[in-house]
């Protein structure tokens, strides 16, 4: 089994085993603010989880390592006051020791007479409660000028233009629909008088209500007759047609 | 036949009638209203107001009123007299200055100093963490929030216009001067050197 320190890595800021990368940031030849420590964290648990056993001695090693790195990072991330100060001559320090001192003391003394002030003021009473709602402030509008309104107003006081019909076409019945009428009813009668039946139909039906009677004719269904010009059209089976003439030629 | 007597002592002169309507917005305030507010609310200019304001200052003083005036937190305001004290304390608490520790007094005397100052900058003067003192004096509403470092930097704090009415100031700038308060750092120093010396080597 792999040692922790061979664990191979592949970061964005380095490619290869933890343990050079360890020697690296120790000599400072690798800057650790520009490794993520959490991409090893995982380069080792995924490399764990593939062994598929717990290498207790491995993972504590792995912690101390990972844990040595954080607080280096940390401090390299955080500039270290007391490094700061350790910086200084010792009459340096000695200086900022005081300048420090004589802050906090500034403080204690401000805290003392607000202590003494607060102690004048004990006896005082007053509202301190929220303050009641203050008016909502008005909505300032503009100046306006009135012959705007008008001119708005005027405009939707057109009268709309009508609707265009234009493309609602003419509605014609199909032609069967009168032959089916008409068979059946030269079914029940021998004949019929075209007018009365289309009575109360639009011009449109008529037209077709007679088209369906040249077809019947056609097929030979019908026979139409018209005594003159505008004279009822008078319509009659085929069969009955020619009994009928029959009946006339015998009479 | 007292009657038109009567309508001659009750005829209000124009200042008069300011000075009751200044005294009837400090009634309904519960905080200190400054100058321009009440010049706004009454319609009048500052100079009118500061005249009411001198004529209701001698009306509500200690001397002659249970109501007393007194110019607060940048603004104006009635408080109690302090002969009513005792009663007062009878029906109402102060629960916004009661118990206030020596960290806490000494946070928001660095508050009210440097504000707006951040926790961080806090800690180091007064050497120790002052998450809790901050929350605690956040809580009662003496110091707030007062935008950030930078943009993404730590929240900075300063004090609220009630820590000025507690402590009974005008404005900020009624503390005390900084170089006023405490021993200045050359004493200091002189004194470290002192015990320096004293300490076996």
């Amino acid at each position: 089994m792999p040692a922790v320190r061979e664990l191979e890595l592949d970061l964005d800021a380095f490619e290869g085993p933890f343990d050079l990368l360890l020697s690296l940031v120790l000599r400072e030849e690798l800057p650790l603010r520009e490794v993520d420590l959490a991409e090893i964290v995982i380069a080792f648990i995924e490399n764990l989880s593939e062994r598929g056993e717990l290498d207790l001695d491995a993972c504590g090693e792995f912690l101390v390592l990972i844990s040595a790195l954080l607080e280096l990072k940390a401090r390299a991330m955080f500039p270290d006051e007391d490094a700061e100060l350790a910086e200084l001559e010792p009459e340096e320090a000695a200086e900022e020791l005081a300048r420090r001192l004589a802050e906090y003391r500034r403080a204690k003394e401000a805290a003392n007479w607000l202590r003494g002030r607060l102690d004048e003021r004990r006896d005082l009473f007053f509202r301190t409660g929220p303050a009641p709602l203050a008016p909502k402030p008005e909505r300032k509008l503009a100046q306006q000028d009135p012959t705007k309104l008008v001119a708005a107003l005027r405009g939707l006081a057109i009268e709309p233009p009508t609707p265009s019909t234009a493309h609602m076409a003419l509605r014609f019945p199909p032609v069967t629909q009168f032959l089916d009428r008409w068979r059946s009813l030269l079914r029940r009668r021998t004949r019929f008088d075209f007018d009365q039946e289309v009575a109360g139909l639009t011009r449109v039906e008529v037209a077709v209500a007679f088209l369906a009677l040249l077809e019947l004719r056609k097929q030979d269904e019908i026979a139409i007759a018209q005594s003159g010009p505008f004279a009822p059209i008078r319509i009659s089976r085929a069969d009955a047609e020619r009994s009928l003439s029959w009946t006339a030629h015998s009479a | 036949m007292d009657s038109p007597l009567r309508l001659i002592t009750t005829e209000v002169t124009p200042a008069a009638e300011l000075a009751r309507t200044i005294e009837a917005l400090l009634v309904v305030a519960s905080q200190p209203l400054p100058l321009e507010e009440l010049a706004a609310a009454a319609q009048v200019d500052s100079a009118e107001v500061e005249q009411s304001l001198e004529l209701l200052a001698e009306k509500f003083s200690e001397e002659r009123s249970g109501i007393v005036l007194e110019h607060v937190a940048g603004g104006y305001a009635f408080r109690a007299s302090a002969a009513a004290t005792e009663a007062c304390a009878r029906l109402f608490e102060k629960p916004v200055e009661k118990g206030l520790s020596q960290a806490a007094l000494e946070t928001l005397a660095i508050v009210a100093y440097l504000g707006p100052v951040t926790r961080p900058e806090i800690a180091r003067i007064r050497g120790v963490n002052v998450d809790g003192v901050i929350a605690g004096l956040a809580e009662r509403g003496l110091i707030a929030e007062g935008g950030r470092e930078n943009e993404f930097g730590a929240i900075r704090y300063r004090t609220t216009p009630l820590f000025e009415r507690i402590f009974g100031l005008e404005s900020l700038a009624s503390l005390p001067a900084a170089d006023d308060l405490g021993a200045d750092v050359t004493e200091i120093r002189e004194r470290l050197e002192a015990v320096a010396e004293k300490r076996p080597a």
